[in-house]
């Protein structure tokens, strides 16, 4: 069922409104990237060449797969994927466990300092994402805030190794991404009825047991809403591995920054970003389909 | 003072029957408000109880250190003989119907009435009998597994309902447990619900604000007005014998004819109520001085009207008509007094016809009186 021509033209030309952003901006943007994919390297510019070529009366369409065989073939790539979605997946994990019993507090305390709190959580971005990165640098390395403050107290004796190791990673990628969980979540654990936590606790159900068999579960909107707010990004991260991060761990935002820049291989570069937008869209719109077909069902009760 | 009038006409208390529920002196305080002052209440076995009160008067308050979702300040809660003041609602043999149900919506109708069961660890044929029984009592068989959100108001009553009584509570409280109905419905439901609670046999309490739903419901009612607990008794015993003003204006309509006690005799009482032009006669004596300040209450449906004159005495006044709500099978008349006070009277819709007179309209001069046996005497 469409859901465009159930509704009113005026209705209709108010969602038009974002389905033509996402024209312009996404899927236009997108196809040129999965153009340049099948060109091949050009010492031109753009380095790349052209994928038509029209001459005697033939139209010459010429794909070059080499660089989706490359990636499907050498096992750098796949490694560097799957590390990617490994560091994104335990970022995600990670932002959760911390996130959702903050988020929690934040919705169960008094309305009051309800905005306060929230204004913690969002007080960070009033600095530059990059300052506050290199601001972990200056308390995780050798001579940072922690090693000297652990040196002084006579705890080491030699400085230890935090920075630029998987810690410093996903310390980093935590603090960075902890406010996209805690956000969605808080808006949805608000609106929580507290009265199905009394109901449950009438029927006998101990607050652990009511937490999980009534908030969890109706929290699962915000939940699925937060984890893809940290996991999509965080999987094509190159900033916070690239300052704090170890060397030997591997990303697919690093990658594709040393195509681009060091390699100046367009077409490659564009095959691994349109692999990855591939990992992350497929699961994303089955998980979309299944949402709506329930939502639906809801409707048609 | 305020007990000696009203308990003297009222019947005395069925004997024998051990409190099954007993609330003593419990009070609760939210900082310097004192939401429940200091009720003692007994409920029988059996028993569907209803408090009834205005909103803030404390019933749900109540209701709540029932269910134990609020502790009391002060004061003892005794079920069947177990202290249960400061069990945790999960530990507790009572469940409740929750205003608006609280249904958890991310189950089926009968996860939700298996949920109590689980709790208990119940093995697992056991809950199945337990919920398809209990489906069955509510007549929602059909709609097993429908969600709350597909069902209708009155459905969602029904499962609320199913699942509060699934555990077989020695209490079962119910908070305003129709009045997220359309008054139609409503009164369609009452009935249905005390036949299912009356089949059940569960000893019930109810919080209204709704007299009717109360006196339709319960087999006892108790009023409620800032905290306290005004006045406990059956319906018919609260409408005929209220026992305060509060309670007198609060079931049903009255009139109130402030005044002293001019003449107090064994069998006879007469009130000086200035309001009425006149005297008030009571026909059996009160305790209670000459000169104490009482207020007579007479019910708009015990209030005579008459087009002619009638002869002298208590009991009566001249007025004029201020205003006639026709309401079908009678009208009720508001009629003013020469002291300005307005006094409503009921008058049946063949009363004019069958007297052969021409009914009164506005501002004609009627006159209204009642019988001696009429007035009930508040004190307080």
């Amino acid at each position: 069922m469409s859901l465009l021509r159930k509704l009113s033209p005026g209705r209709g030309s108010v969602i038009a409104v974002p389905y033509l952003w996402l024209t312009l901006f996404f899927l236009v943007p997108f196809l040129i990237v999965l153009k340049i994919s099948f060109a091949e390297q050009d010492i031109a510019i753009p380095p790349f060449t052209a994928l038509t070529e029209y001459a005697d009366g033939y139209l010459n369409v010429k794909l070059n797969l080499s660089n989706f065989l490359y990636i499907f073939t050498d096992e750098f790539y796949f490694d560097t994927y799957l590390s990617s979605l490994k560091v994104a997946l335990f970022t995600t994990i990670g932002c959760l466990l911390l996130g959702y019993p903050i988020a929690y507090a934040i919705a169960r305390t008094d309305p009051a300092r309800r905005n306060v709190l929230l204004m913690l959580v969002m007080l960070p971005f009033w600095t530059s994402f990059l300052l506050r990165v290199y601001a972990w640098m200056g308390i995780l390395n050798e001579t940072g805030l922690i090693n000297s403050f652990l040196m002084s107290t006579g705890l080491i004796d030699e400085p230890l190794h935090l920075f630029h190791t998987d810690f410093s990673l996903y310390i980093v990628m935590l603090y960075a991404y902890l406010p996209f969980m805690i956000l969605p979540l808080y808006s949805n654990l608000v609106k929580l009825d507290l009265r199905l936590l009394e109901a449950a606790a009438d029927l006998g159900a101990r607050p652990m047991k009511a937490f999980f068999t009534i908030t969890l579960p109706l929290s699962k909107n915000g939940i699925i809403a937060g984890s893809m707010l940290v996991f999509i990004p965080a999987v094509g991260e190159f900033v916070i591995p690239e300052l704090v991060g170890s060397s030997e761990t591997l990303m697919i935002g690093k990658v594709l920054w040393n195509e681009f820049f060091d390699n100046n291989n367009w077409p490659m570069a564009s095959a691994v970003a349109a692999v990855m937008a591939l990992i992350l869209i497929v699961p994303t719109a089955l998980f979309h389909r299944f949402e709506t077909r329930e939502l639906e069902g809801k409707n048609h009760a | 003072m305020k007990d000696a009038v009203a308990s003297a006409q009222l019947p005395a208390k069925e004997a024998g029957q051990q409190a099954y529920l007993k609330i003593a002196g419990v009070v609760k305080k939210f900082g310097d408000h004192t939401a429940v002052d200091h009720v003692d209440l007994e409920i029988h076995q059996h028993e569907i109880f209803a408090l009834l009160g205005s909103s803030g008067c404390g019933k749900s308050t109540l209701l709540r250190m029932l269910a134990g979702m609020e502790t009391p300040t002060a004061g003892k809660i005794l079920l069947d003989g177990q202290d249960i003041t400061r069990l945790a609602p999960y530990n507790r043999p009572i469940n409740m119907m929750f205003q608006s149900y609280a249904l958890f919506p991310h189950m089926s109708v009968e996860q939700n009435i298996a949920f109590g069961l689980k709790q208990d660890g119940l093995p697992k044929d056991e809950i199945s009998a337990r919920v398809s029984e209990m489906l069955e009592l509510v007549q929602m068989k059909k709609y097993a597994t429908r969600k709350p959100y597909q069902l209708s108001g009155g459905q969602q009553q029904r499962v609320a309902l199913a699942r509060s009584l699934a555990k077989r509570p020695k209490l079962l409280l119910l908070d305003e447990p129709l009045g997220a109905l359309d008054k139609k419905l409503r009164q369609q439901t009452q009935l249905e619900l005390v036949n299912t609670l009356e089949k059940v046999g569960v000893t019930c309490i109810m919080v209204t604000h709704d007299q009717e739903e109360a006196m339709t419901m319960a087999t006892r009612i108790g009023i409620m007005s800032e905290g306290q607990l005004l006045q406990v008794g059956t319906p018919s015993q609260i409408y005929d014998y209220p026992n305060c003003r509060f309670t007198a204006e609060f079931i049903g309509e009255t009139n109130l004819f402030g005044g002293a006690v001019a003449v107090d005799e064994a069998d006879r009482v007469e009130i000086d109520a200035p309001e009425l032009g006149g005297r008030i006669s009571i026909g059996h004596g009160i305790t209670g001085p000459k000169g104490m300040e009482v207020w007579a209450s007479v019910r708009p449906e015990d209030i005579r009207v008459d087009i002619r004159p009638v002869e002298p005495g208590p009991n009566r006044a001249r007025g004029k008509v201020r205003e006639i709500a026709y309401l079908g099978s009678y009208s009720v008349y508001h009629v003013q007094l020469g002291s300005g006070k307005v006094v409503k009277a009921m008058v049946p819709a063949n009363r004019w016809y069958e007297a052969g007179e021409t009914e009164p309209t506005w501002d004609d001069e009627v006159w209204i009186s009642w019988r001696d046996d009429m007035p009930v005497v508040l004190t307080a």
